[in-house]
Parts: C-alpha cells; structure tokens; sequence
C-alpha cells in the first residue's frame, strides 16, 4: 500500500506543471490513493510547536480563499515538534509542519519527513533564505535573530554604553551582567552559541569560539535552563523579570522582544525599555513543508502558498514576533518603531550545524557548566 | 481484574514498550552494547546518583514536616479546616513553571528570605529539597490524614488507660496501624521526587539533572532514542526495586483495623495540641500560603496600581496575540471536562483493581499492585511519544481523539486511587463481608453495604487527587493536548513562553485561576464525601 501511495504522489508531482490547477483537482486523487478512511475533508492540518500563532481573520481568510480549514496541531517547543515528526513520519498526524528552523533542518531533511513542493509564490522569496534551493522541500516562511537584550534603565543609570558585539561582552565593563540559556535545553541558547561559533570559528579547545566562552565565563556569564527563566526572572529589563526583580540588565533573547514589552501599553512609550545589541545577533530562519504521506495533499500544497502569502506574512510578526520573509510585506508599525534593524547576522550553513553540534554543544557543557 | 489489566496494557505497557523498543532495536538488530555504554558513562552514574540520594532526602524532609500536618487535620477541629486542607492541595497541581516561580519569590535572589533574613536558596540543593516539601504537602496530609481520621480513638486510650504512656500508647496503638498509609504516602513521595522535572529545571540550574530530565532531553531535544531508552528502562528497574521493597514492608504490617467515621474523632484542641496546631498552622503559612500569595498579588499587579487588567484580558481570544484560537478563559472549562473523565475512568479502574487485589491476594496479584505504580515512575515524554507512535492506527486510532488526553491523564490518577483505596479497603473486617455472604447477599450487595460506607471517604479522596492530578497534569497532555482545546497548565506554559508584559501577566492571572479551581473542586469533592460518610452510617 505504502508503494502505491508514493507513486499516486510521484504522479501528483508531475502533473505539478500548474499548481493552482492541481490545487483544484489534486485533493480527491491524493486523499483517495493515500487509502485513510475518510480522508478526502476540507480540512488541513498543520503540525506545529507551540509558539505558532495566526489571526482568525486570517486563517478565515484561507478557508474563503480555497475551501480548506485549518486545523493546528501543537507539539511542545520547537525541537520536541520535529522530534515528534521525525517519530510519526510512517503515519504523519497531518499534512504541512511548520517550525523547523536552519539549526534543525539538516535533521528533518536527512530523514525525509518532506515531499518537494514548488510554492507558487516563491519568486518573491530572497535565495538567502531558501536553503534547499535545488530541491525545494521546505519552503521558508520567517525569520528572526537571536540577540542580546540590555536594559535601557540600568545602562542610562550607570552611565555606561549598552555592549553592541560579542567582543564587548567579555569587556570588565560588563562583568556580572549576562544571563544565557543552557544550549542544551534551549534554542535562544544554542543559537547564541551558534553565533559566537560564526564569529570566531572553531579552532579547538584553546582558540575560537570555546576560548571565547572562557572568558565570557569568566566575565561572569550566569546560564539557566530556559528562555522563560533568563526573560521573565533574570532579565531586569522585562516586564516580567522588573516583578520577579531580577537583577541582569543584558540577556539572550530575540531582536523583537523589544516590540512585544511595548505592546499592549498605554500611553505608548517613546522608546521600549529594553533594546539589542545590534552586533550579537544568530539569524534563524524557518521552514514548512509538505509532510511525506500527508493525507491532503493538495490542502497541504494550498496551505503552504498561503504561508508565504502577503495575508499570511503581515499576520505574522505581531503573532510569532518574526520577520516575514517575502519581499515587500509590510511590518507594522510597531515593529519599525521600536524594533532594531539587524543589517549582518550571524549565520551557519544546516549541514555544519548538524555535523557539529554534539560535539559544540558537548565542549560548552565542558567550559561552561 | 481484566479490565484493569487490559488498560495497564495498552495505554501504559504497549506504549512505553514500543518505544523504548524503538530505541534499542535500530538497524535490524538489537543495540543492548548501549546499555553499557550509557550505564558507563560517568555524567550519567552522577545523575543517578543525584537523583537517589535527592528524592531520599526530599521524601524524608516532607515526612518530617508533614506528619504533624497530618495529625492536626485527622484529628484537631480549628476554624477554616476544610478550606486549608484544599489549600495546601493547590501547589500539587499547579505547573511547576508557575510554582517554581512564586517558590522562588519565596527563597530566591532578592525574594522574601533574602531581603529579610539575608539568605537565599535558588540554584542549591536546599531549594530543590524544600520545594519538594512545598509541593508534595498534601500527598502526606491527605493519605496518611485520611486513614487517621477514621482510627477509633478509644484504642489508643484503651491503652493509656492499662498504663501506657501518652508516646508508649501512640507508638504501640496508633503508628502500627498507620505504618501502611505512611509507607504508601512516603512511596508516593518518593516517586515524584525521584521523578522530578519542572523543579529540578527552574531551582536546580543547569548543573543538577535527574533522570526524568536527562530522559526528556535525549527524547525531545536529541532524538537520541537509545540513550533515551536505557534510560527509560533504569528508571523503571529503580522503580520497580522501590516498589517492591515497599511491597515486603507493608504486607507484614497490614491488619484489620477499627475503623469510625471521620467526623467524630477530631476534638478541639487541649494542651500541647494548641502549640502542635499553631506549629503547623506557620509551617503552611510560611511555606505554602506565602508563595501562593505573592502569585496571587502579582497577578494583579497591573501597570498603574493594582487591579483585574490581566484577568479581564483573558477573556478574549486576540488578547493574547492568537495564541489561542479561542480565549484563554475557555482552558478552565477544557480542563474541567478533561479531569472530570479523568476521574471516571481512574476511579472505575483503580476501584476494580484495589478491590480485586484485596479479595484475591495471590503472589500474582501482588505483583499488579506493584505494576500499576509504574506509570508514575514512568517519563511523560516516554508515555506521551509512546502514545504518538502506537496508537495511531485502527482499531485504535487515538491520536486524534479528545479521549487521548483524559486517558494519559487517568493513567496518573490510577496509582493514587489503588493507594489510598488499598489500606481502608484491607482495613474492612472479612469476617464482615462473610457474615452478609453467608446471610443471603450477592456480591455487589456486599460492597454497596459493607464495604462502600467505610470506603466512602477513601472514594472521596481518591477522586480528588486523580481529579487534581488531572487539572495539573501537563508533561503528557502538552503532547497530545488537542489544538482547539488546550488544558489550563498548556495555555499558561504557552503564554510565559512569550514575551511582553501582558502575556506575562495573564500567565500568571491564568494560573491563579487554576489555583482557585483547583481548591474549589476539592473543597466540593470534601462536602460530597461527608454525605457519603453519613448515609453510610445506618
């Protein structure tokens, strides 16, 4: 059976010369040839992590634009969600996943959890962020830099200038003021680690990256578990962190958490309480894609061309605090505001991250716990 | 006893089974040369170790602290009983994230200890010892409360009246008789400190690690299926060994005991029992009525003063960013319904098991009492993948269903209903129940009128900690929590994983309502449980 159905699918993908047709007529024979009972619904699933999040205007939007409605299946964070996927691949729980980003991509594809799909739209995509340009089985749908959050409040008291790079941070200046995530535990933390990797290479135990991490480790760098932990207790910065009292003015967090401590506050300030360190930032992008022996297939293809949407990517940034990845999609207001422009990221090609990881993320535990 | 038996296996064996087999059968050939890899690894022996010596030391420090709780409210009448009882209920089923927070405002950096006494305990093992006391509070109040409160008074007075000493009399009378419910509920400890997670995560710091977490990293964070799996299968070998242990001690202390209804043994305070009550009455104050409060208080720390901001927001699906298709307030409703059947189903298994076990003692039985303990000694991630990866073709196929979470739920609620159950129901004279054999009664006559009128109250509490488990439950469900209708601790886990001050905020309103749930359902399961102790007297 299994046979049969990849060949329904091989067939479906020839015939994929236009896709709006296939769209229209490839739901009854992808569902019909996949052998479920009853699989030929109007509904498409997504497999997600928790952090998704989307309109109901928009996903409303869908419904009326194609005929499909969506249905969101969530998975724990965003490692626990490909993980999951990875797991289930034989009988996917639906028929699009979204949220595996560069640092767990090379996971996801080696395993061959996605079948190629050509989203209509992805002319508007940059091929900086399309990182399975030549074969297309993943589809790139936001970004976001991981970055160092400072408190405005605690550097303007201080008199002292908020670190901008990874070299200032081990500066006396700023001994005892850092809290990081544990990489193992946390993607903020392990994409913080990746930027320092890309910034001052991997040349062994004396050089590069881990000599960096000992001075920052004698710079006094506190690491806790989770994200949740460093923001909303450690971070003095947050909204959360000032109730908890929490005492570190710089943390690793995202380029738009900014935005998100300004949202929903009245009167509406001049400028967030918190800022970013402009040159520390990791840039992670992320991907859906159609899952391999997806029940609907020509949902999951519809739903896929709305992800890179205009609709679908001006919905996103007040939603996930990410970027959209498609050329001209409007940010709001908010975002350009009290957001910062991050022009030179960091960056990892997906197949070093995955052949190195372990063995970084092992040496961290080393130097730093 | 099948029935029982049939949903051990497949929501509890055969889950747990696949995957574990998933891990170490890779490749077309068993890997077993990774046990011992993973058994020689020396970052793995000192986190067994840690989570031994830990979970010894918590459960002793709980036992300690919580026994004169125990004492005060079987048997001392105060003002505002009741609602202290469901009181201290609250931090067992409140998400960790949450719990461990407000502990942490508690003995933390620039927290209550900190500010006024000058020290503090975050990231030692101190706060993860006392922590564990706070949260397991209630597992010793309640389990080894309940049986005292129904131990007939007048035995013990019987024996000071021959001679004995006030201590001579309790050690001889009153402690053999709660030695099985001391065992079972310092077993109960034991196995959630063993299996420790969110506490270990948010007091510990990145250097301490207990099994539960290491598996949970290998499986969500590494897919390392194997590693996962030795793992998996080291925690149930130590489990299992508990269990047994456990087993050996109790069954020869175990004795037909004079069992009274609850409400007539408690008194008012004499004597030394004032400076007792007072004694405990602090302990809780300090230790659980504190951190519960500085939750509530910041829930309502709006900007600008003081007020309901945060809770009126969670009245809205758009409030919250669209992280919720539905408003956030809609999760109580959620977890209520999700509980509710959560409790049916632990209490109709684990009623039939309990009763099973005490009318057919055989050597086999014995070793199913012992089986229906492990899945609390089991990782959720294990069950909750386990799940994801079996029942998901017909006939069973689950993994869409709403019933999925209840039963992964259940499974947790189970164990509680076995144990408390186990001693009152062994407690009931057999000569009681022959004597309405012999007189002409069916067997379900005889339960409904010999056994139910003492179980009654055991039934009660029962049922309010598989209920409350339920409501808490969060490491399987946030697996298979369905996408329309996420529990309360999955939509409170999924606010405080953004940032801003309003999702803040409503993280914690959010949680705070799970507070007051929580205790109010208690606080109506107890007042069920009085009428049922009461029809049950004629």
């Amino acid at each position: 059976m299994k046979s049969i159905r990849r060949r329904a699918i091989g067939a479906l993908v020839l015939a994929t010369a236009g896709a709006t047709l296939l769209a229209a007529c490839g739901s009854d024979s992808g569902g019909r040839s996949s052998g479920a009972a009853g699989s030929t619904s109007k509904t498409v699933t997504l497999v997600s992590h928790d952090s998704f999040a989307a309109s109901k205007s928009v996903l409303a939007e869908f419904t009326k634009e194609t005929g499909y409605t969506v249905k969101v299946l969530r998975g724990g964070d965003a490692g626990a969600a490909v993980n999951q996927a990875i797991l289930t691949k034989d009988h996917p729980r639906g028929d699009v996943f979204f949220g595996v980003d560069n640092t767990l991509l090379s996971r996801a594809l080696s395993n061959g959890l996605f079948d190629p799909y050509t989203a209509k739209d992805l002319g508007q995509i940059p091929p900086d962020v399309q990182l399975d340009a030549g074969r297309h089985r993943v589809t790139p749908i936001d970004s976001g830099d991981v970055c160092v959050n400072y408190d405005r409040a605690y550097f303007t008291a201080h008199k002292l200038q908020p670190p901008q790079t990874f070299a200032d941070l081990v500066k006396p200046a700023y001994k005892n003021l850092l809290v990081t995530e544990n990489v193992s535990t946390s993607s903020p933390g392990l994409a913080f680690l990746l930027g320092s990797v890309a910034t001052y290479g991997d040349s062994g135990a004396s050089a590069g990256w881990q000599a960096y991490w000992k001075q920052l480790k004698k710079n006094g760098v506190e690491v806790v578990d989770s994200w949740e932990q460093a923001y909303n207790e450690r971070f003095s910065g947050s909204a959360a962190g000032k109730k908890a009292k929490g005492d570190r003015p710089l943390v690793v967090s995202y380029a738009s958490s900014p935005p998100a401590e300004v949202v929903g506050v009245s009167p509406e300030p001049a400028q967030s309480p918190t800022g970013v360190s402009t040159g520390t930032c990791f840039r992670q992008i992320e991907f859906a894609g159609l899952l391999h022996g997806a029940k609907n297939v020509a949902g999951g293809k519809a739903l896929i061309d709305f992800m890179i949407s205009k609709t679908f990517q001006e919905d996103m940034p007040l939603q996930m605090y990410v970027d959209p990845v498609r050329k001209g999609a409007t940010e709001p207001a908010v975002f350009t505001k009290y957001g910062a422009k991050i022009d030179h990221p960091t960056t990892l090609a997906p197949e070093k991250i995955a052949a190195e990881r372990d063995n970084w993320v092992k040496a961290w535990n080393s130097i730093v716990l | 006893m099948a029935l029982p038996l049939a949903f051990f296996a497949v929501f509890f064996a055969y889950p747990v089974v696949s995957i574990v087999g998933r891990g170490l059968h890779q490749g077309g050939s068993w890997q077993l040369g990774r046990i011992g890899d993973v058994l020689g690894d020396g970052t793995i022996r000192h986190v067994l170790w840690f989570t031994c010596w830990q979970a010894a030391a918590s459960t002793a420090l709980t036992l300690v602290v919580a026994l004169p709780g125990a004492y005060v409210f079987a048997r001392l009448d105060f003002p505002g009983k009741r609602l202290l009882r469901a009181v201290v209920t609250v931090p067992f089923v409140l998400p960790t994230v949450v719990a461990g927070t407000a502990f942490l405002a508690l003995v933390g950096r620039n927290g209550f200890t900190d500010q006024l006494l000058g020290f503090r305990l975050d990231t030692s093992v101190w706060a993860i010892l006392i922590a564990h006391v706070f949260f397991n509070y209630a597992v010793v109040v309640r389990t080894v409360g309940g049986l005292w409160a129904q131990l007939d008074p007048r035995q013990e007075e019987a024996a000071r009246m021959l001679g004995a000493g006030r201590f001579t009399a309790w050690r001889r009378v009153t402690l053999p008789a709660l030695g099985p419910s001391v065992a079972a509920a310092a077993l109960m400890v034991f196995l959630f400190t063993f299996t420790s997670f969110g506490v270990i995560q948010i007091l510990g710091g990145p250097t301490y690690s207990t099994l539960e977490v290491e598996i949970y990293r290998q499986t969500a964070e590494l897919l390392d299926l194997p590693t996962a799996a030795v793992l998996t299968l080291l925690q149930l070998v130590a489990v299992a060994a508990i269990l047994g242990v456990h087993a050996w001690t109790v069954r020869r202390r175990e004795a037909t005991l004079r069992l009274v209804d609850a409400g007539t043994t408690a008194h008012r305070p004499r004597g030394g029992e004032r400076g007792l009550l007072a004694g405990v009455l602090a302990v809780i104050a300090l230790l659980i009525l504190l951190p519960l409060g500085v939750l509530v208080a910041r829930s309502l720390d709006v900007p600008g003063g003081y007020g309901f901001g945060y809770y009126r927001a969670l009245t809205s699906a758009d409030a919250s960013g669209g992280t919720f298709l539905v408003a956030p307030l809609q999760t109580v409703w959620n977890s209520l319904r999700y509980a509710a059947v959560a409790t049916v189903i632990a209490l109709l298994i684990g009623g039939l098991a309990a009763t099973a076990l005490v009318r057919k003692a055989g050597r086999v039985l014995r070793g199913f009492d012992a089986l229906l303990m492990l899945p609390l000694g089991t990782s959720a991630v294990t069950v909750g993948f386990g799940f994801l990866i079996t029942l998901d073709k017909p006939p069973l196929d689950l993994r869409d269903s709403w019933l999925l979470v209840p039963l992964a739920q259940a499974l947790v609620g189970v164990p509680f209903v076995v144990r408390v159950m186990l001693p009152v129901l062994r407690a009931v004279d057999d000569r009681l129940r022959e004597a309405a054999a012999v007189l002409g009664a069916s067997p379900p006559r005889v339960w409904r009128e010999v056994e139910l009128p003492f179980v009654g109250r055991a039934l009660g509490i029962a049922a309010g900690f598989a209920f409350a488990v339920s409501l808490g439950e969060f490491g399987a469900t946030v697996f298979i929590a369905r996408p329309d209708s996420p529990t309360l601790p999955v939509a409170v886990a999924r606010l405080l994983g953004r940032a801003g001050a309003t999702t803040y905020g409503q993280a914690l309103a959010l949680s705070t309502i799970l507070m007051l749930v929580c205790a109010a359902s208690l606080l109506i399961l107890e007042n069920l449980r009085t009428t049922t102790d009461s029809s049950g007297e004629f």
